[in-house]
Order: C-alpha cells, then structure tokens, then sequence
C-alpha cells in the first residue's frame, strides 16, 4: 500500500529522518516506535505531504507521491491526526469533524451563498455521520460542544473521529494515546483494531508498548533518525539491537 | 427561550429586516436617511472584510482602496466614456476582481504582521494613484459622478437610494449567512483554526484564501460604485487609510467571525460621531475612551461578548462560539 524508499530529511544541519525505507501492507497495523526525538513526526510528516523529503521516494498505491501537497494526498485518501493537536478551536466540535468530510461535499463559494439545491440535505447527512463517529471514537458526549471547551482527552478522539470522516483508505495516528489513562488507552487500542479490521490500513506512532505489541502486524524502530529495526510484534520484542537502544533501557512509562 | 433566539438564524434576519423597513417612518428628515444609509454601506463593507479577518483570519488594512477602485471605476467611465452605469458597474466589479487575484496570490502567502503591512501598502497605493492621475480622477478634488439609471429608472433623493442600500444590506446578511452556514464556510473557518488540519482534510488554503480575498474585494467595489452613483461625488479620501481602519474597528468591535456583529459595528461608526459631534473638541477623546472601554470590557467584540453572555445557563462568562 504504502512503500517508503531511502527517505531522509535534514533540518538544517539535523538530519530528522536519514535513509529509511519501509513497507506498510494493506490492511495491517503498522505501528512507528521509537525514543523522542527520533524522528517519528517527521516520518508522518513527509508522507502526510507537510514536509518536502531532502531525498529518497514514497509511493502510494504505485504511485510517487513525495513532496506532493497534503490537500492532494486527501484526496488519494490519506487521512491523519497529530501529536500536538491541531483543532480548529473557533469551530464547534461536531464541525471539526464535519471538516474532516470536506472533500466528500460541495464546497464551492457560490453554492454555499446560493444555497445550492441538495446542498442543505448533503450538510445534514454529513452532520448526523460527524456525530456518529464522535460516538464511536468515544467523544458523543461533546456533539454539541465548543472545541474551545473540550478536554484533552476528547479532542484527541475528536481529532480521530475528523481524521476518519473523509473515509480515508490509510490513516495516521500520532500518538493517539499520550495523556490518556489506562482504560481510554484501552479504548483506543481496541479502536485501531477495528479499524484495521474494517479495512482500513492504519499505522500508529505510540509510545503504549502494551498497546503496540497487541494490535501491530508489524513495527519500524527509528533511532536517531535511523531505522534499528524492522518486522513483526515477536521479532521487535526479541531484537538484540532493540533491546540494548530502546526496550532495555529505562522503561517506558504508559 | 434565549437558545430559540440565539441558534436560529431568522429570529436575527427578522430583526433586521423589521427595522430596516421602519427606519423610512421614523427618520425626520433626509439628513437621518442619509446617515441610514452610510451605516447600511458601512455594514455592507464590514461584513464583507469579516469574511476575509473574521472568519478566514486574513487582516486586510487596505479594504478601502477596494471600495475605492468600485467607486472610481464607475465615475471614469460613466462620466469621461459614456458607459451605462451598470455596465460601469460590473466592469470596476471585474477589474478589482482582477487586481485583487493578481495581488492576493502575491501577498496572501504572508501571514500576521506582514500581511498586515502589505494591504496597508496595497490601499496607500490606491489612494496615490487616485490622486495624482488627476486628468482621469480629478485629483485631490475628486470628480462628480451621475445618477444610476437601471432599467429606466434612476433612484433620486435619499429616500429612493435608500431602499438600494436596504436590499442589499438585508441580501448581503443572508448570502453571508448562507456562505458561513455552507461547507465552503466552514473551510474558511477551518482555515483560520489550523491551516495544517485544513491542509490535511483536502482543503486547498492558498486557494481558498485568494478566492474570499477576491469575493471580499468584490463586495466592496460593488458597494463603491453604488456609493459614488448615490454621493453623486467621488474623492481619494473614501479609498483612504482611514477608511480602511474605520471598517476594521467596525469588524473588530462588533465582533470577528459575527455577521450581525458588523452590522453593530456600521451603527456604533455611524451613530457615534453625530452624537460627540455636539461635544466639540472633547468628541475624538470620548470616541478613543469608548473603543478601548468595549475592547476591554467586550474583548471579542459587542454581538459575540453579547450572546455568550445570554447563553451561558447562569448568566456569567460563558464560553459559546460567535453566532
Ligand atoms: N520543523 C522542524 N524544524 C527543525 N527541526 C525539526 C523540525 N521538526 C522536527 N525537528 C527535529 O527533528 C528531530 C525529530 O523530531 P520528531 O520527528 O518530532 O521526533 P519524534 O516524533 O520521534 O519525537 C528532532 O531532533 C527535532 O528537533
Ligand atoms: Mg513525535
């Protein structure tokens, strides 16, 4: 689905992401660990389309797609959440994620002012979807509220919920658990693996080991901007490289 | 009750039309109308930036040299061409179209300050070239412009003119309304929210910039040739810097992101100043004291401060979004 060729990306003189190739098969759950700093984000970011590779090749469903515009990787049916969220606070909730479906409406200015007929119908029928997919990501209780007014907790949900309103054919999620407690994290895991059990190719960065061993078919370690290692759930966990970088040192905290 | 009133848009839209249709029986004399009328062009205006500051987060200081282009584009060719004013019309509608694309591509990619500063250059450009190509524009002077002849009727006196302004007042709320209800609104909103999360939900920013940048310029030199139609004069000063300040105090007091906020604003704008005017000497002061009381007590304008404050269950700050 989605093959990554010998990416690097330099900040300057930092190089963020150096030589990395991979290969996420369709379906599956593919998660990105790695210690902060190792250039996950970026890694998201280049394929997300916000961030121009220094070299190397991403191609999506065999096609090239690096340092093309993340409104065109929408298009293609790329969808993804962010590490440090990026909601719209002056919209309401539900319209957040209503945004999320903004390729699947008519949004042409003139339409709008107009009142294009249909228009209204599709705007409610994208309504009553947004809300759904608040209830199943877990934030229904906020259908009615003000992003500006909402938890952190549940604007990591909304972002979920708005991430899957374009009906994406892969998503990516950024630290989908950070900040949230033992039974939401649950809730997400158990998420993700729906999602991938509908179909949907998704491919996770999280630091929840527990919940990265359980739902990954497999998994890219990044250190240092470097790819350690490579593969599934069983041959991350007893990688020698793995241990002595990442594993084996001071644990990492839920 | 108050939700009823405060989540539906007719309730508004009803308002205003009612008041807008009374105002005729009311004001005493022409000289009432006319400041009407002003307050109409200024509310017109204003929710027109608004869509651009308010709701897309795009400040433009230069608005004005917009309105003036409208305005001057009728006068020249009316009265130095002989073109029919509603050809005028549409053709300065066009060519500010036009020049407002060509410069929003260029400009549209700043943001913040810079932006800031590249409209504020964008008007004093105008307002310049109004003034000295004098041979077309008349100058500093200005230029007298002719009546507005549409289907062989020519709206003469304020009393006529002002039901102009009225329709398009009370059209301008609704298509405003209709936009900012539609999902291109909402992209605009997204938009200012986060232009990544808008990047990411397939939504084209820099297009979708220029296009209200365009739309806005647009409305407002639509709104400057019936305006100088109307004045049945024109000078540089209406395209001018202070003009362009005044419809952003307007936007900013009444409310970003609140289409009834901008009309607020047009009323406290026009009203205002014919109150201090009695107050001679002392008007600009109590005009400064009045902006910085409502800016400090009223931090996100009068209409959204207002409807918050209705909304929240218990009367105290609440948190609601603009209407
Ligand atoms: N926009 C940027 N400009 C400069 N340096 C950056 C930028 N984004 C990330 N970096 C650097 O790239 C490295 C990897 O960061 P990041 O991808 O955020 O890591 P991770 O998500 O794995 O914690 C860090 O050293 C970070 O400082
Ligand atoms: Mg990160």
């Amino acid at each position: 689905m989605l093959t990554v060729a010998n990416l690097s990306k330099a900040f300057g003189g930092v190089l963020a992401v150096q030589d990395v190739s991979f290969h996420i098969p369709a379906g599956c759950v593919y998660s990105v660990i790695g210690p902060n700093g190792a250039g996950k984000t970026t890694l998201f970011n280049l394929i997300s389309g916000l961030y121009t590779p220094t070299s190397g090749s991403i191609r999506f469903e065999d096609r090239e797609i690096a340092g093309m515009a993340p409104e065109r990787l929408a298009r293609r049916g790329m969808s993804r959440t962010f590490q440090n969220l990026q909601i719209c606070r002056n919209l309401s909730a539900i319209e957040n994620v209503m945004v999320g479906a903004h390729l699947t409406l008519n949004a042409n200015m003139f339409a709008g002012m107009f009142r294009w007929p249909g228009l209204g119908r599709a705007d409610r029928a994208c309504r009553a979807r947004a809300a759904d997919l608040m209830e199943r990501v877990g934030c229904g209780a906020f259908v009615r509220a003000d992003a500006a007014a909402m938890p952190y907790g549940a604007l990591k949900r909304l972002e979920i919920a708005r991430a899957l309103a374009s009906d994406p054919k892969i998503l990516f999620l950024d630290e989908p658990a950070a900040g949230l407690n033992h039974t939401e994290t649950h809730e997400i895991e158990t998420l993700v693996a729906d999602l991938a059990r509908s179909g949907l190719t998704v491919v996770v960065v999280e630091h929840d080991m527990k919940l990265v061993m359980n739902v990954s078919g497999r998994i890219l370690v990044l250190n240092y901007g470097r790819k350690l290692a490579e593969g599934t759930p069983d041959e991350i966990r007893t990688n020698p490289d793995v241990i002595a970088a990442y594993l084996g040192g001071d644990d990492e905290e839920e | 009750m108050t939700s009823l009133f405060l989540n539906s848009r007719w309730p508004g839209l009803a308002l205003l039309t009612v008041v807008v249709m009374a105002l005729p029986a009311i004001l005493p004399n022409a000289f009432y109308v006319d400041v009407a009328i002003r307050i109409a062009i200024l509310a017109i205006n204003g929710i027109a930036l608004n869509l651009l500051m308010g709701y897309t987060g795009q400040i433009s200081l230069g608005h004005a040299g917009f309105f003036g282009l409208g305005a001057y584009g009728s006068a020249v060719l009316t009265s130095h061409f002989g073109v029919p004013a509603l050809l005028a019309l549409l053709a300065s509608a066009a060519f500010t179209a036009v020049i407002a694309y060509g410069v929003g591509r260029v400009i549209l990619r700043l943001r913040g300050h810079y932006l800031a500063m590249a409209t504020l250059g964008l008007g004093i450009i105008v307002s310049i070239v109004l003034t000295n190509e004098a041979a077309w524009t008349g100058g500093p002077d200005g230029m007298a412009v002719d009546g507005f002849t549409l289907f062989g009727f020519t709206p003469s006196g304020e009393r006529q003119w002002y039901w102009v302004f009225a329709v398009l007042l009370v059209g301008t709320v609704v298509l405003a309304q209709n936009l900012i209800d539609s999902p291109a609104g909402r992209a605009l909103q997204a938009l200012h929210g986060s232009e990544t999360a808008a990047a990411v939900a397939g939504i084209s920013v820099r297009q979708r910039k220029i296009a209200v940048f365009v739309l806005s310029a647009t409305v407002s030199a639509v709104l400057g040739s019936l305006t100088a139609h109307y004045s049945g004069y024109v000078n540089p000063g209406l395209a001018g810097f202070l003009q362009s300040v005044e419809l952003v105090i307007i936007v900013v007091l009444g409310g970003m992101a609140s289409i009834y906020g901008s009309v607020f604003g047009a009323v406290i704008m026009g009203v205002l100043p014919q109150v201090l005017a009695g107050y001679e000497g002392w008007d600009s002061v109590a005009f400064g004291v009045i902006m910085a009381a409502a800016m400090i007590f009223l931090p996100r304008g009068v209409v959204p401060s207002l409807t918050a404050w209705l909304r929240s269950p218990n009367r105290r700050r609440g948190e609601g979004a603009a209407c």
